[in-house]
């Protein structure tokens, strides 16, 4: 054993170098994202803003929990619509107000986001169907993420607007008896700012379905032709479940973006949400709080409560991505299990030995 | 002399450039030269020149004044490129530095106050030393210490201001203190089609038409006639607005707390009775449609209430969107089909003040600045007939009133300063406050959902309104006159 003492102190330790070469993002780290992310909500608990008659900055005096008590207290009373029929008012808290129609666009652009996706990514893998010019295809569906969302909100603007080609092609048709102001309709503000996000959001998650599909075994696929399974079979038994991780993390991922939803319905709205303000968004409140009210405390407040959604969303994927398994000890349950099993065989019998030889010499190490 | 040569070229490229879009009138290039000979300098000035710095930096939101300052200010020599930026190089050598900053979601305020913070701490050739303010929120500036006396820091006079519209002195004025100065007065007239007011009213004379549109009451009658012939009298819902809004009896808000004005409830109720009756195509101030119907390619509109800039500037643009200018053909461009007239009330929009900065090494030159560009009748003169914008110098204004040659293109000839005279003296800006940028916009805002019936409740909207409010300025707070449930 003394070998094996000397051997280690004649090796140079490298471990410090690691460290040395990770301070750099340390410094960055807490600089640039843990000390803003502090005072942020630092600045949540005090009275701090920018007087806008008199352009003198007030604060940054404690005030508690009147930031977070503005945003919780604040409510307006609010008419919801499914399409023309009116589903009555209600004096709604403008926090919840605005979360809910953050969720509602989410999910009315993540549910066929998803199953376009999900679609593309198998035509694209399916090795039978073998499709043909898939890099121009893949490089079409990924062009919308190219353009600058606030451009795309500036251009379907344009093309929804009323006197736009959209409604005038419809009432050309007769679909339409006269021309029609989507901007005065929640559902259908809604509809196209979720369809906007769908269109620049479909080709990458494609992108990332198609990597999950491949990752997958290519002879569990030969498998199961050979044992007669249909394309529906294999997708549901095959394809799915083990394209759950990155299933999850696609989800995730979007529920954070969907949280972050700002450009295209700050443009399209023209800042102000639409009719009812339906699409007016978490994160366009907290821009008109940072930078028309420049309210330093509130927008803290409400800033931090969104990095708390966000973090929540986060751990869940991390959570899920990482199943928290004790590697050693399923190892150990496995090899108990072999152990048992085939406790008769000359190699199990031999492997047994010199497993008991070395832990002994293992534990005699761990007594001195 | 290559030099000279150049710098001579450059002026006359930028004279022609000034007159490029102007109408065809014959005097304008002789005003134009005149314009920039004959100004002089300012009154005497407190400050001896050798203390100037050598650069002027000048913050505004857009290049309307630097338009003009290259146009019309007699010292300047070329504009210089600099890297990405440029600098107007003056005889003398200065340098003027024009920092651009866009108005929307208040981030030419936002920049501006904080340049403005910085400004003791800041190198001297880095300070600001003139800005720009817009009437929405002009008084927010001069209120405070960062913009200097007028005629005390900078040394301008009585005389020389004293040919200015009272009204654009009133807004500025703080304690007694002319905090900033002017070259525009922006009185606002309505602006209405020719071939159309033929077929509503029978004719299309400025003097018949204001006659039947002289009061609001005389104004929906021709409404309801229009609307009988399938014309909308107005374009949309904001149409109006500042006919309304700027002729309140009190500010939007008076010591943090906002006043909801008669006036802004007679808008609502007007405009509810005008989508209602469809004597409106429903549209929104600048949006797609409303624009498009200003040209041949629209809905038919009667008219639009537009100020000075929006009649020469806007309105001409979108009455000709192919560039065909005046073809007489209404269904290819509306070019030379509108005329003006005062409308039902008198009433003004917008208008550009230029301020001095505190802490600026370069008095001398802002008060030569102030006064050519402000106070010199020679370069409001040449302004007006060159740019057809309205220049804040009563004499030149009645002189050009007075002139019969002169008419605008676009207006079929009509000369709309005389009517632009009339209009300007009856403005009253002393209800403006620091909070008409976001009221105006979000009262606006607010009240779409109204007229479209996606409420009906005014109560509802009112809701919205404070809500909107509410997430754009601190610490507001609402008297009783929100409380309406009826209107």
């Amino acid at each position: 054993m003394n070998i094996f003492k000397r051997t280690q102190k004649k090796h140079i330790n490298y471990d410090k170098w690691g460290y040395i070469f990770l301070i750099p993002f340390f410094v960055g780290f807490l600089l640039f994202q843990f000390y803003p992310l502090f005072q942020t909500l630092r600045f949540s608990f005090f009275n701090y803003f920018e007087d806008q008659e008199t352009f003198k900055t007030v604060g940054p005096t404690w005030c508690g929990w009147d930031n977070f008590s503005y945003l919780f207290g604040h409510s307006t009373t609010r008419h919801f619509y499914f399409f023309t029929l009116d589903l009555g008012k209600v004096k709604i808290n403008d926090l919840l107000y605005y979360t809910i129609n953050t969720i509602l666009i989410w999910v009315e652009g993540f549910i066929p986001q998803i199953a376009v996706s999900l679609f593309l990514a198998v035509l694209f893998t399916d090795f039978r169907l073998n499709m043909k010019f898939q890099r121009f295809w893949k490089t079409v569906i990924y062009m919308p993420n190219l353009i600058m969302a606030a451009a795309i909100g500036m251009l379907f603007q344009m093309i929804f607007a009323r006197s736009g080609p959209v409604i005038n092609t419809l009432v050309d048709w007769g679909w339409l008896n006269e021309p029609f102001d989507i901007g005065t309709s929640t559902s259908w503000t809604h509809i196209v700012i979720a369809f906007l996000n769908f269109l620049m959001w479909f080709g990458n998650t494609t992108l990332l379905l198609m990597s999950g599909v491949m990752g997958i075994d290519e002879s569990i696929y030969e498998s199961a032709m050979l044992d007669g399974a249909s394309s529906g079979v294999v997708f549901r038994k095959i394809t799915m479940p083990l394209l759950k991780p990155i299933f999850v993390y696609v989800l995730i991922t979007s529920m954070i973006g969907g949280i972050q939803l700002f450009d295209i319905a700050q443009i399209f709205t023209q800042t102000t949400g639409g009719s009812q303000a339906s699409s007016y968004t978490l994160m366009m409140y907290l821009y008109s709080l940072i930078s028309s009210k420049q309210n330093y405390g509130q927008a803290g407040a409400l800033s931090f409560l969104m990095f708390i959604v966000t973090a929540a969303l986060s751990m869940t994927v991390y959570q899920t991505t990482h199943p928290r398994v004790n590697v050693e000890k399923e190892q150990a349950k496995s090899y108990r299990k072999r152990m048992a099993e085939y406790a008769n065989c000359p190699d199990t019998i031999a492997e047994k030995a010199r497993n008991d030889k070395s832990q002994g010499a293992l534990a005699q190490e761990g007594v001195r | 002399m290559k030099k000279s040569m150049l710098a001579v070229t450059a002026i006359a490229a930028v004279g022609l450039l000034a007159l490029a879009g102007c109408n065809k009138q014959g005097t304008s290039s002789t005003a134009g030269s005149s314009a920039a000979g004959s100004s002089t300098a300012g009154t005497s000035s407190t400050v001896t020149p050798s203390t100037e710095g050598k650069v002027l930096n000048i913050e505004c939101w857009n290049n309307e004044f630097q338009g003009r300052f290259e146009n019309f200010y007699p010292d300047f020599i070329k504009t210089v490129k600099e890297g990405d930026s440029s600098y107007d190089l003056l005889r003398d050598g200065t340098k003027v530095y024009f920092k651009i900053t866009a108005n929307d979601n208040n981030g030419y305020q936002n920049k501006l106050d904080a340049d403005l913070k910085a400004q003791d701490s800041a190198a001297a050739d880095d300070k600001v030393d003139m800005f720009l303010i817009e009437a929405d929120y002009a008084t927010k500036y001069t209120a405070s210490d960062y913009a200097l006396d007028v005629k005390g820091d900078i040394g301008l006079s009585d005389a020389d201001v004293s040919n200015m519209y009272q009204y654009t002195k009133d807004i500025v004025t703080v304690d007694g203190k002319l905090k900033a100065v002017s070259w525009q007065a922006t009185p606002g007239l309505y602006a209405y089609r020719r071939d159309l007011a033929k077929t509503v009213l029978g004719s299309d004379d400025p003097a018949t038409v204001q006659a039947a549109l002289a009061d609001w009451t005389k104004f929906d009658a021709v409404a309801k006639t229009a609307h009988d012939k399938g014309i909308y009298m107005l374009s949309g819902y904001d149409d109006a607005y500042r006919v309304y809004s700027n002729n309140m009896a009190k500010p939007w808000v008076t010591n943090k707390v906002v006043h909801l004005d008669d006036q802004i409830k007679a808008w609502m109720k007007a405009t509810k009775a005008y989508t209602d009756a469809g004597y409106n195509d429903k549209t929104s101030l600048w949006d797609a449609q409303w624009q498009k119907n200003q040209g041949p390619k629209g809905d038919k509109v009667f008219g639009y209430f537009y100020s000075t800039w929006g009649i020469n500037f806007t309105l001409a643009g979108n009455s000709d969107p192919d560039k065909l200018g005046n073809v007489n053909d209404v269904t290819k461009s509306l070019y030379g089909d509108y005329a003006v007239c005062q409308g039902p009330a008198s009433w003004y929009w917008g208008g550009s003040w230029l301020c001095a900065a505190k802490g600026t090494d370069n008095k001398a030159l802002i008060n030569k600045i102030m006064y050519t560009m402000t106070c010199s009748p020679a370069v409001a003169n040449g302004i007006t007939r060159i740019t057809q914008d309205y220049t804040n110098n009563i004499p030149a204004m009645n002189a050009i009133a007075a002139d019969t040659t002169y008419g605008s293109d676009f207006l079929g000839g009509q000369n709309h300063i005389a009517l632009f005279k009339e209009s300007a003296a009856k403005i009253d800006m002393k209800n403006a406050c620091a909070y008409d940028q976001g009221c105006n916009e979000q009262m606006q805002n607010a009240m779409k959902d109204y007229f479209a019936g996606k409420t009906t409740s005014i109560a509802d909207a009112m809701d919205a309104f404070k809500t909107a409010l509410d997430a754009k300025y601190t610490g507001l707070t609402y008297d009783s006159s929100f409380d309406i449930t009826t209107l």
